[in-house]
């Protein structure tokens, strides 16, 4: 309980112009150094205790920066835990500080419990006797809270799938159970080939359960689209036109990129943060490095990017060098200024975009908005998923969790291709079990026991 | 009239598979013991299955045996088939399973007692305690527990002996009814008296008694049965020994036979029901889930065609067979007629009917992990009357309440096993912390940490924990450190062997293995699934010669290295919270922010740790961190 990592980001969601991500524990040095990569030579942040290092965070599976951010190890017991404390840093926005959080985790550490800091910080003496209660309290609060999150329609639909998925590694426990304590009994055999046909099945749905991930974090937090296109072609107009018409929640927030503005509208109940990367491109110098460096780090931070060009125009070769960029993104297309003769051919657009679709619009008439709202929203539900109907995963633990299950998961096949015996592969096949069990908050093998006898005739 | 008798240190009462260890291990630890039997020829009377051992109840005979009981040994001695069950499941899974020559068990069992110094055995009943209002001088502990403490123990004869502390061993004694169709009598088992008064005197002390159920087959005369009709079920080619102490077991082994029942035997069943005591509504008390009676079997599961049936000798030197999976409470007559259904027992003489039997017991939730009772000083309580079933289960509650007796009387810290150590401590916690609504048995998915708690390992988990406490003779001590030298050498060994690959891929080529192209280590060899230490042998030619036991930790260990170290990890953090204790003394109701439910389950349990509390049905992660918090603040305020 007390010699687990854990982390949260420790900023209120997604208001504030900075986001900390704090980490306690054991492991909290180690994981820090493992994602901080130090803007310049220098020693990792565990070889430097308590001073500030600028630098990135990086994601290791991809070798890729996520995010610029100042971070700090501060070594126990001079901490609010007493506990080994990282802190890292980052950009305001909810996509980055949700993305280090993510990483950390994957790293190494559980979400932080609400109050959990806390909690320790008073179990190591760090606060006084006085405010226990308050320290009560908030676990209390948090035990209604999950109560009341159990009855969320959402995640009741997530407990289901989950409890499903469940059902099937029961099957396979109690069958394992069965003919592994009562040997002698004429019991029907589960087969290593049916035992992997479950596995098989039970993580391929939790991988679809992972791919909702997505959804469900863009219905928490917001789709971030940006606009791209050289200059003059509208995009100013395009964003004034989903403002005009779409209630702007929240403006002026500072963006994770500094040099945009993110204003946040609520597209038919979506909520879209729209990253203007307008003063990105028309700086005046259009093919000056730092103007392409900017754009790009724009882009990088959109989950969707509006791809603009005019209609009424041939193809220029800033044109190509935006399609270029932004080529491995989710990109909507659109051919603006439609009410005037179309001079445009999209063919070598199509060579370097072969999948993206182009909508043609006339913002100065209004014509074609509607078909892109629809786009989006499409792209947001990814076609096959329906928040109505299929359950989504949103919470960082959640995810954690799953992730964790599919490993015990692909674990036990493995194990079954190397013809372990049986006894071992139980174990791995238990762990995604019970995993899934703290989701759903049952994790009791107790289970397992009583429907052995429930399902088999058994005994002397 | 009441007349003294003596005075022992440590009194047990009952002279079953719990009692039995429990006063041996009482003696061994040089306490003055007395072991009080209603019926001296009835000593570790095998009253149900002529067997013992079997899974997960193999691992707590090894277990016993580490801990210097005498179970293994009284087995060993008195083995007629042995085999090895799950032997292609696993390691961990693999327990041993014999059956026995029943009289010869017992005659090897009354022969500890009788030979153990220390040790009086009487025979006698129980008829009541003696005790005396507790704390009698001193301050009274903040919240006090116990209101009084047992000082002895008085016999139906008017005999009275006075004691330090007292084992309640009673098995199935206890106001005990058989139960065979329609008709039901006062009766222990297999025809023995029943206890009646001992009950009486334990509700005046405040005890919540329960009643159980259990029940046993018919035996059957074995010049009756035709075994051309059915499957000879031989043991396997070598005898393994259950205890330590024994290397090599010669010994005749004779066969069990495999039949089935059919759909006549369940229409006869059927037709029969409402005669049956448990269908009647006659019994009262759980039975268990595990050890279904026939017309259960065949009631619940009625798409099932046929049930299996073995034919159990019950020794060598007799002809009466015991015929598992049969028992039942249906009238002896309706007995007879179905077990003629039956392949190969057309012409059954029923020897001694099946009955069911109803028992009273406590609920083993008012007991702490050291078996004593939560109310009163002194009294420990181990086997059937905690709610178990099983020979196994009640020996090794018998040794630990024995054991922890000594230990209390001697006001030295209790001898509790974990989870992680020995199913002994599965067991015990399972009953002291979760409960039981039916007769408990232990099984292989009860434990967690299964991987590590092998048989073949046993003695390396507990004998030197054993010995601390002085359950164990000089003769096993050298034995087991021996052993343990062995293995760790023969480990050693297997790993700096290296070998070359031509003079490894022949023989994994015979295998149908893929070959090695650089040097490896026979260790290595060895973690190949089709690799065993025995084939390994013809290239491991100076290979020194090892006990069977030491050779199965040494293959077991390397074989399944990684997830042993798995599960080790996943120990270290269970022992964690383990460590965290609560004082004894906390009252529950007075701690704000508890669930009212998960206050009622810590005061009724009173779990001695953080790790504990949290195995409690119904108290949650939240609930323990506010008694994490509280407990932090109970620390500072009194070292404040």
């Amino acid at each position: 309980m007390t010699d687990e990592t854990i982390a949260a980001i420790s900023t209120a969601y997604g208001e504030a112009g900075i986001g900390i991500i704090r980490i306690s524990g054991e492991q909290a040095g180690f994981l820090l150094d493992q994602l901080f990569r130090p803007a310049s030579e220098g020693p990792v942040p565990t070889d430097c205790a308590r001073q500030l290092r600028y630098g990135t965070i990086i994601d290791p599976a991809i070798d890729q920066a996520v995010d610029e951010v100042l971070a700090v190890f501060m070594p126990a017991p001079a901490t609010y835990t007493r506990e080994d404390t990282a802190e890292i840093y980052c950009h305001g926005g909810l996509i980055p500080q949700r993305k280090i959080l993510e990483l950390v985790c994957r790293a190494g550490a559980r979400p932080a419990e609400a109050g959990e800091f806390t909690r320790r910080a008073f179990m190591n003496g760090r606060i006084d006797l006085s405010q226990a209660e308050a320290v009560i309290d908030l676990i209390k609060a948090k035990t209604d809270e999950s109560f009341s999150m159990a009855y969320d329609q959402m995640a009741g639909r997530l407990f289901q799938k989950v409890q499903t998925v469940r059902e099937q590694l029961m099957h396979v426990l109690v069958h394992l159970a069965a003919s592994l304590d009562f040997s002698d009994e004429d019991i029907e055999f589960i087969s290593p080939t049916e035992i992997d046909c479950v596995l098989a099945e039970v993580i391929d749905q939790l991988e679809q359960l992972l791919a909702t991930a997505h959804t469900g974090r863009i219905l928490r937090e917001g789709l971030k689209v940006a606009i791209a296109g050289r200059p003059n072609v509208g995009k100013s107009s395009l964003l004034n036109t989903l403002l005009r018409e779409n209630r702007a929640i929240v403006t002026d927030i500072p963006g994770t990129t500094r040099d945009t503005i993110e204003e946040i509208l609520d597209l038919g109940g979506l909520p879209i943060c729209l990253i203007d990367t307008a003063g990105i491109r028309d700086t005046g110098d259009k093919i000056e490095k730092l103007g392409i460096e900017k754009s790009q780090a724009a882009f990088r931070g959109a989950d969707l990017i509006l791809f603009m060009v005019d209609g009424s125009q041939g193809l220029e070769p800033a044109d190509l060098s935006i399609a270029w960029e932004i080529a491995a993104k989710a990109v909507i297309g659109l051919v603006n200024k439609t009410d005037l003769d179309q001079k445009i051919d999209l063919s070598k657009i199509n060579q370097i975009l072969p999948t993206v679709e182009f909508l043609s619009v006339s913002l100065k008439e209004n014509r074609g908005v509607d078909l892109l709202e629809t786009a989006i929203r499409d792209f947001i539900y990814g076609g096959a998923v329906r928040t109505s109907v299929h359950p989504m995963v949103s919470n960082q633990r959640h995810i954690s969790l799953i992730e964790q299950a599919v490993e015990a998961a692909r674990q036990a096949r493995l194990e079954l291709a190397n013809k372990q015996t049986p006894d071992m592969i139980e174990v791995d096949i238990r762990e995604c079990w019970s995993k899934l069990g703290e989701i759903t908050g049952e994790t009791v093998h107790e289970d397992i026991i009583d429907e052995v006898f429930a399902r088999f005739c058994l005994g002397k | 009239m009441q007349y003294e008798m003596g005075e022992y240190d440590i009194i047990v009462v009952g002279a079953g598979h719990a009692g039995c260890e429990a006063g041996l291990a009482a003696a061994r630890m040089g306490k003055r013991t007395l072991v009080l039997s209603m019926q001296l020829e009835a000593i570790a009377l095998m009253a149900c299955n002529p067997s013992i051992g079997g899974t997960g109840k193999g691992h707590l005979v090894r277990e016993i045996d580490a801990l210097g009981g005498q179970m293994g040994l009284a087995i060993d001695s008195s083995v007629i088939q042995s085999k090895m069950l799950n032997s292609s499941k696993g390691p961990a899974v693999q327990s041993l399973r014999t059956q026995a020559d029943k009289p010869t068990y017992q005659m090897a069992m009354k022969q500890a007692l009788e030979r153990q110094k220390n040790l009086d055995l009487k025979q006698g009943e129980v008829s009541g305690l003696i005790g005396e209002v507790f704390p009698s001088s001193g301050e009274p502990s903040e919240m006090s527990n116990y209101g009084i403490r047992v000082t002895g123990v008085i016999l139906t004869t008017g005999a009275s002996y006075r004691a330090k502390a007292v084992v309640l061993a009673t098995g199935t004694f206890l106001r005990s009814r058989i139960f065979i169709g329609e008709n039901n009598f006062s009766s222990g088992p297999n025809g023995l008296a029943p206890a009646l008064e001992l009950t009486d005197c334990l509700q005046e002390w405040g005890l919540k008694m329960r009643r159980f159920k259990t029940g046993t087959p018919a035996r059957i005369a074995g010049r009756s049965l035709n075994y051309d009709k059915m499957i000879e079920q031989p043991g396997d080619s070598r005898i393994v020994p259950f205890s330590f102490m024994n290397e090599e077991l010669e010994k005749k082994q004779v066969s069990c036979w495999l039949t089935y029942t059919n759909e006549t035997t369940h229409q006869v069943i059927r037709d029969n029901l409402q005669r049956s005591a448990l269908f009647g509504g006659q019994i009262e008390g759980v039975g268990p889930r595990y050890c279904p009676s026939i017309e259960d079997k065949v009631h619940r599961f009625a798409d099932k065609e046929k049930h299996q049936i073995f034919i159990e000798p019950e020794g060598l030197n007799t002809d009466e067979k015991y015929i598992q999976g049969m028992s039942t409470s249906l009238p002896e007559d309706v007995q007879v007629q179905f077990y003629q259904t039956i392949a190969g027992l057309e012409n059954a003489e029923i020897v001694r009917p099946a009955y069911a039997i109803e028992y009273d017991c406590i609920d083993p939730l008012d007991l702490k992990l050291n078996l004593e009772h939560q109310k009163i000083a002194g009294l420990f309580c181990a086997g059937q009357i905690n709610g178990s079933s099983g020979y196994e289960e009640a020996a090794a509650q018998g040794l630990m309440a024995g054991a922890n007796a000594v230990l209390a009387i001697e006001g030295k810290e209790p001898f509790v096993l974990d989870r992680s150590e020995a199913y002994i401590g599965v067991l015990i916690d399972d009953l002291v912390t979760k409960g039981t609504d039916e007769p408990y048995r232990i099984m292989t998915s009860r434990a967690e940490y299964r991987l590590s708690l092998r048989q073949d390992n046993a003695d390396l988990r507990l004998t030197e924990k054993a010995w601390e406490i002085g359950l164990i003779s000089e003769e096993r001590r050298h034995k087991f450190l021996k052993r343990r030298e062995q293995t760790e050498t023969e480990r050693l060994r297997l790993e700096n062997t290296m070998l070359k690959p031509d003079q490894i891929n022949p023989f994994l080529a015979a295998l149908e293995e893929a070959p090695v192209h650089t040097k490896i280590s026979l260790a290595g060899l060895l973690k190949r699934a089709a690799v065993t230490y025995e084939n390994l042998a013809s290239i491991d030619p100076d290979r020194p010669d090892l006990s069977v036991h030491v050779i199965k930790t040494v293959e077991v260990d390397i074989k399944y290295q990684g997830y042993i170290e798995k599960q080790e990890q996943q120990i270290r953090r269970f022992k964690k919270l383990e460590e965290r204790k609560i004082p004894e003394e906390i009252d529950y109701t007075n701690l704000s922010g508890l669930r009212i439910e998960a206050q009622q389950k810590l005061q009724h349990i009173r779990p001695a740790s953080i790790g504990q509390a949290s195995r409690i049905s119904g108290v949650s992660p939240a609930d323990i961190n506010v008694l994490l918090v509280h407990l932090e603040q109970r620390r500072r305020q009194k070292n404040g």
